[in-house]
């Protein structure tokens, strides 16, 4: 470190001492002509049209659940309601059984999230820190189904289901869904990073594994822990094909096939639509903007799995 | 005392030993998980092959063995080969379109200026829109009649567009719906990469003299290789997977513009459009789709490789 220290201060001094635009190089940086011109940064002419076209999708939708239907079948499109429609919304629940849509997918997501925090960190922390007999060819299985898609493998994991007699039940959600590798992944890499000395002294003091896990490892492992399970939340509270092919009873329903069918029997009914639209959006809003920093850590692990 | 334990412990033989090894405990702590992936994801895909050799049905357990039957009916079959079609222009359409914007856009994002957390969040939060509001969104966005798009493109005089409705355009309104869809998460990606590229290098390069614009193109760039394909990789993964939004908003119409794999696949399996006596056809199908899959990541990677520059 302090090697490296002085060595900045004399190139700060060149920096301060030496006139700018002798150096050819130097203009670029320190100049920085571009920004003149300009009360403000260029990027905003690139970026506020982007959030722009990004944000106006679903603004309309809050405003058209808040007209009258009249007003929604209006051209030019009437951009500012003059009066809110508010009962839209106990309207479009009760019409359809939204209630009990978000009452099974809060119920799906909660175990599949919960069971697969388990899971996951019980196989990472045997692939982190025990050396067993097959370790390696297990992990190499694991880390090689992430190149099957659901999609693919959809009909026998159907008919797998269908044994297991969960089609039209939540069970068909949560059971092929308990754990997953991304997860045992993620926690695996995170585990690795965890000093093993702490882990090694209580194993010493005669804790047992299970106890290291959980009193050391996963109190230290918060953050993985976190952004495991947004991402799981996700995945699970927006999945559709799965639940598509497994649940044909309305009560059943998760929120996605209940807004998918909502769909179907109020195609007309726009501004009841965008409220149902607008209620099943809610949840994971809210999350995302409470959990972004977990969301995009989540997202950017994804991206290292590749 | 753990090791006290264990000297005590050694002598009454070999069973007591193999249980407190770590053999055993580490796969006591790894088997529910390895238990239940097998289950459903390895086993699937070995039965997949089997279901793909018969001529089966979701409903009926008798399912005759019929050989390569499947396979080779898949040759003459015209919605097949319009489902691939299909799939391939939805790919080459989207793959491109949403990785070259959210790179320009993740540049712009990873500046240091005003409004940067509003414009960031307003990137990021189609992440959390599933498809199917998302889809019920821009049917109405998109709507021929009443559709806030045609309006708007209509003051600066272009359009009316039939949006889904319209063969021509069902498919670049998909491309369009999903790339608002997976921006977010391509420029989250694009982020991380960014900010992973060491700052001494971009300094380095413009106290050398470089531009900006070429210190982006011979430093950030090459860095943001890896990225890129797995952001390709990836989106081609998931373009060639495309199905919620089908579903939903055109059923493959209007004319089949816009059946693709996954679709055909499920209309095959799981409707009575085919008298749900389609499974070993269409898990044929499937076969063939995940070999392709899997070849097209490989081919990608292995190229990939050969240009992309790994700084560790």
């Amino acid at each position: 470190m302090s090697g490296v220290v002085p060595d900045v201060r004399a190139k700060d001094t060149i920096l301060a001492t030496t006139d700018a635009s002798q150096l050819k190089g130097e203009t670029g940086m320190v100049e920085r002509p571009r920004a003149r011109w300009l009360p403000f940064s260029p990027w905003h002419f690139l970026l506020m049209p982007v959030a722009i076209i990004m944000l106006v999708p679903l603004v309309w939708v809050v405003v058209t659940s808040l007209e009258t239907l009249a007003q929604t079948q209006h051209f030019p499109p009437i951009l500012w309601p003059g009066s809110f429609q508010w009962n839209n919304y106990p309207r479009a629940w009760s019409s359809v059984p939204f209630g009990r849509w978000f009452v099974n997918t809060t119920i799906v997501t909660s175990v599949v999230v919960a069971s697969n925090l388990v899971f996951c960190a019980l196989a990472a922390y045997g692939f982190a820190r025990i050396r067993f007999f097959g370790k390696n060819v297990a992990y190499f299985f694991l880390l090689a189904t992430l190149l099957i898609p659901i999609q693919v493998v959809i009909i026998p994991t159907f008919l797998i289901v269908k044994q297991m007699h969960l089609i039209n039940t939540l069970g068909a959600l949560i059971v092929p869904n308990l754990a997953n590798v991304f997860g045992i992944f993620l926690l695996t890499q995170f585990f690795r990073t965890l000093p093993i000395e702490l882990e090694e002294a209580a194993r010493i003091d005669g804790a047992s594994r299970l106890k290291v896990l959980f009193r050391i490892v996963l109190p230290l492992s918060l953050p993985a822990l976190a952004t495991l399970a947004v991402i799981q939340f996700l995945w699970t509270w927006n999945d559709f094909l799965w639940p598509l092919v497994t649940i044909y009873k309305e009560s059943a329903f998760t929120l996605q096939l209940g807004l998918q069918s909502f769909q179907g029997s109020h195609v007309n009914d726009t501004n009841l639509l965008m409220a149902g639209n607008v209620m099943s959006m809610m949840p994971m809003l809210i999350l995302f903007i409470a959990a972004q920093r977990y969301f995009v850590r989540g997202i950017a692990t994804q991206g290292l799995k590749g | 005392m753990a090791v006290a334990t264990r000297q005590q412990t050694g002598a009454p033989g070999f069973a007591r030993r193999v249980l407190t090894s770590d053999h055993v405990a580490g796969w006591l702590f790894v088997l529910p998980a390895v238990f239940l992936i097998a289950l459903f994801s390895i086993f699937p895909i070995i039965w997949g092959f089997i279901l793909s050799l018969q001529k089966a049905s979701l409903i009926s357990p008798n399912r005759p063995f019929v050989g390569f039957d499947n396979y080779t009916h898949i040759a003459s079959d015209p919605l097949a080969r319009q489902a691939a079609v299909n799939a391939v222009i939805y790919t080459c359409l989207f793959v491109p379109t949403s990785i070259i914007l959210a790179l320009f856009l993740s540049i712009a994002m990873n500046q240091k200026i005003r409004l940067i957390r509003f414009y960031r969040l307003a990137v990021f939060i189609p992440v959390a829109v599933s498809t199917i509001a998302t889809g019920v969104m821009f049917m109405w966005v998109f709507d021929s009649t009443f559709g806030l798009a045609n309006w708007a493109l209509g003051t600066v005089g272009i359009g009316p567009f039939g949006w889904f409705d319209s063969p021509q355009g069902a498919m670049p309104s998909l491309v369009i719906m999903t790339v608002w869809g997976w921006l977010g998460f391509d420029a989250i990606i694009y982020l991380a990469a960014l900010q992973g590229v060491p700052h001494e290098l971009v300094e380095a390069a413009s106290v050398d003299g470089a531009s900006r614009w070429s210190t982006f193109r011979r430093v950030t760039l090459p860095l943001l290789g890896p990225a890129t394909l797995l952001l390709v990789v990836w989106s081609t993964i998931s373009a060639v997977q495309l199905f919620d939004e089908v579903f939903l908003i055109t059923h493959g119409g209007p004319l089949g513009r816009t059946s693709v794999p996954v679709y055909y696949i499920y209309k095959l399996a799981f409707t009575s459009s085919y008298g749900f006596g389609a499974a070993g056809y269409a898990a044929a199908l499937a076969y063939v789709l995940f070999v392709v899959i899997l070849i097209l990541t490989l081919v990608q990677f292995w190229l990939g490789n050969r240009v992309v520059h790994y700084s560790s």
